[in-house]
């Protein structure tokens, strides 16, 4: 800052708190630039800046590279009174501010039931036993010798917009729809290390266990298990982060998140389910009849608009980039509908980026906006056929105590001044 | 086909079906050919087994040697369990509730707890040898969870006698009050409305009305009260 004119730090100030004032309830702009735009010279563009002029930080000031200090709101968050203590607790992934379809490591958003287990990777050990012709251990080394793939799959707690299920509570694609992530995992399928033991004939399920201090515990079916199931020591890239299960999780594409199993330390192959904490007492469906769901795995087709959202309003009138999200667990998506007027009328949204199978895909709408109120939603539609359901439909069937596997359709109320909110329509 | 209509038809199928096809043949291809043995990997020793190896299952497998009463049960709950889930298991601020709720699973706010919610009893065991007490894992020998089993079974009027001894061979007679309101995944059937050919696109209903804004509930992070995620 040495030897700056008053003026461009007053102007520079200027600029960026009016960048930061998103949807405060501000006169709506309709050009993009602040300065400049009224025939003043912007002196971003007359005047040299800092940046321009000094030499910034060398090579290896920053060993392992962090996002910009002005994406420092860009985090995960989470919501305190919802679970009694932060290591069985929940955060959520920033949907708001992310593009593409691949969610940052830093940004996925985190459930753990006995925090996070801090392993280091030479004192990891995986054990198959149970149902075996040879029970077997494994070193992190035996593993990063077995033939290995990459495959990109979405995540989703089942949990996710569990709050949601009597109408609009949090304000927030974050909080509503934050519970997913998606990434690139590089492992091992399972069937590969099933194969090395030798499953008997009659081992019908595996559960798989953890090293943390919930000793995670799940049941899943061989099927699935020799299907595309993967045991991933990276994501992205690179090692797993402590808080997604380094330095081995289970990789089940397409099915409720808690099966994932981070920090595995054993699979035990039987001959029928476990029945466990997580799958009786939690992650089962009650219905309106008082009876319950059980092995409700798969995430169903489910899609969201992050932008606009509470959390992101819109800014300016004429033209806009309206954005979100769409998965399935079911197999790809095949489209994404979005209505401005509340279901009335759809249009097919542009889908862009790669479409994978059980990964999320960025649809977008370049939208023209005039400033009249908008009710937004968006519906996916996936390879099987599955049309994402209302929030009504949905509570026909299943009635609003079920907290999981909430897949029906956000609305978004845009008013005049761009201001967003979550609502329930009728 | 001419060079361009090749170029044009990979095209169309770009960056969707055909990526699609291919990261799908991979898991299976790799998986197969390694199914000879890769000589990877030592055997497990009985020792290690016995060590991780101490889950439950409904039908009493893997149930330990050993005993205990609910009344020997309550003395260990005041002192290691109660400070979080409360003297009857009714639970102390968000920590659950573990007793209790009973006829509430179609009450407008049910009370899911081990007595009114879980199907089987081996899941108490299971879960409280493996992560019970919070942030002490682990740590209660064989028979103290036969007797905390016993004390929250009988908190839940499950086992009506405190001095009746819960052991590896009567475990597996213990019937849950709610074991039979569970079901396996229906979706594909109950719920087969969802799947559709043609959702509509143009006039598909009338004007919708406001009904419900999150605002107006105000749980959004900062505020205490608000539901509570399983
Ligand atoms: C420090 C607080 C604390 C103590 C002490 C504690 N628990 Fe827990 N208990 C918890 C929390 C937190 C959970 C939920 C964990 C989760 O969901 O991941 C829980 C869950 C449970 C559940 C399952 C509840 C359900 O509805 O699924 C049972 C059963 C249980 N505890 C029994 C015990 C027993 C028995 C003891 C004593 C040996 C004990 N707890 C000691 C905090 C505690």
């Amino acid at each position: 800052m040495s030897g700056k004119p008053a003026t461009d730090i007053l102007n520079r100030r200027r600029f960026l708190g009016a960048a930061g004032l998103a949807g405060t309830g501000a006169a709506l702009g309709v050009a993009s630039a602040f300065a400049g735009a009224g025939g003043k010279p912007d002196p971003l563009i007359t005047e040299v800046q800092d940046w321009n002029r000094y030499l910034g930080d060398g090579v290896q000031s920053r060993p392992y590279g962090t996002p910009s200090k002005f994406e420092k709101d860009v985090v995960r968050r989470d919501v305190p009174w919802l679970t009694a203590s932060p290591e069985s607790s929940v955060n959520f992934t920033p949907l708001h501010r992310l593009d593409g379809i691949i969610t940052p490591s830093g940004l996925c958003f985190e459930r753990h039931h006995g925090g996070i287990a801090e392993i280091d990777p030479a004192d990891h050990r995986l054990m198959i036993n149970g149902l075996v012709d040879k029970p077997l251990v494994f070193t992190m080394e035996d593993i990063r010798r077995m033939p290995r793939v990459n495959k990109v799959y979405f995540l989703e707690c089942a949990a996710n917009s569990g709050m949601e299920w009597r109408g609009a509570q949090l304000n927030g694609c974050q909080f509503t729809h934050g519970m997913i992530h998606n990434v690139m995992y590089t492992g091992v399928p399972l069937k590969v290390l099933l194969d090395e033991a030798g499953l008997k004939p009659n081992a019908k399920w595996l559960m798989l266990e953890g090293a943390d201090a919930a000793g995670m515990n799940r049941s899943l079916p061989i099927e699935k298990a020799l299907n595309d199931v993967l045991i991933a020591f990276a994501m992205n890239g690179e090692a797993l982060r402590p808080e997604q299960g380094y330095p081995l999780r289970a990789v089940i594409p397409g099915w409720e998140g808690n099966l994932w199993v981070k920090w595995l330390r054993r699979i035990e192959a039987g001959d029928q389910p476990w029945q466990t904490r997580e799958e009786t007492s939690k992650y089962t469906d009650l219905l309106a009849d008082g009876r319950s769901r059980k092995h409700t795995f798969v995430m169903d087709a489910k899609s969201v608009v992050t932008n606009p959202s509470p959390q992101a309003p819109l800014k300016y009138k004429g033209r806009n980039v309206l954005t979100g999200v769409a998965w399935s667990g079911r197999g790809t998506v095949k489209r994404v509908d979005v209505t401005l007027d509340g279901g009335r009328n759809w249009q097919s949204a542009r889908i862009d980026g790669p479409v994978l199978d059980k990964s999320l895909v960025r649809f977008y709408v370049d939208l023209d906006w005039n400033g009249q109120e908008m009710m937004i939603q968006s519906r996916a539609m996936d390879s099987t056929g599955y049309v994402q359901p209302t929030k009504e439909e949905l509570r026909k069937v299943r009635g609003v105590n079920s907290i999981y596997h909430n897949n029906g359709i956000q609305t978004w109320l845009v008013r005049a001044d761009g201001e967003t909110e979550n609502v329930e329509i009728g | 086909m001419s060079r361009l209509a090749k170029l044009l038809f990979a095209v169309v199928l770009g960056g969707s079906l055909a990526t699609t096809l291919l990261l799908e043949a991979s898991a299976q291809q790799v998986a197969a050919r390694s199914s000879g043995k890769l000589g990877l990997g030592r055997p497990a020793l009985p020792e290690e087994i016995k060590a991780w190896d101490t889950d439950v299952r409904p039908d009493g497998k893997g149930l330990p040697v050993g005993k205990g009463t609910a009344k020997e049960g309550d003395v260990l709950f005041q002192e290691r369990c109660a400070s979080c889930h409360g003297e009857f298991g009714q639970g102390v601020g968000r920590y659950p509730a573990i007793a209790g709720g009973i006829g509430t699973l179609k009450a407008d706010r049910p009370d899911k707890t081990v007595g009114s919610f879980w199907p089987d009893a081996s899941t108490v065991f299971d879960y409280i040898k493996r992560s019970m007490p919070f942030g002490n894992a682990q740590s209660l020998t064989d028979d103290e969870a036969y007797s905390l089993t016993a004390y929250i079974l009988n908190m839940n009027d499950v086992i009506k006698d405190e001095n009746f001894e819960l052991n590896e061979k009567n475990f597996a007679s213990v019937k849950m009050p709610n074991a039979a309101a569970f079901y396996g995944d229906d979706r594909e059937t109950a719920e087969k409305h969802f799947w559709k050919k043609d959702p509509c696109m143009k006039d598909c209903r009338t004007a919708p009305k406001v009904i419900g804004r999150a605002v107006s509930v105000d749980v959004t992070p900062d505020s205490k009260a608000g539901p509570k995620v399983d």
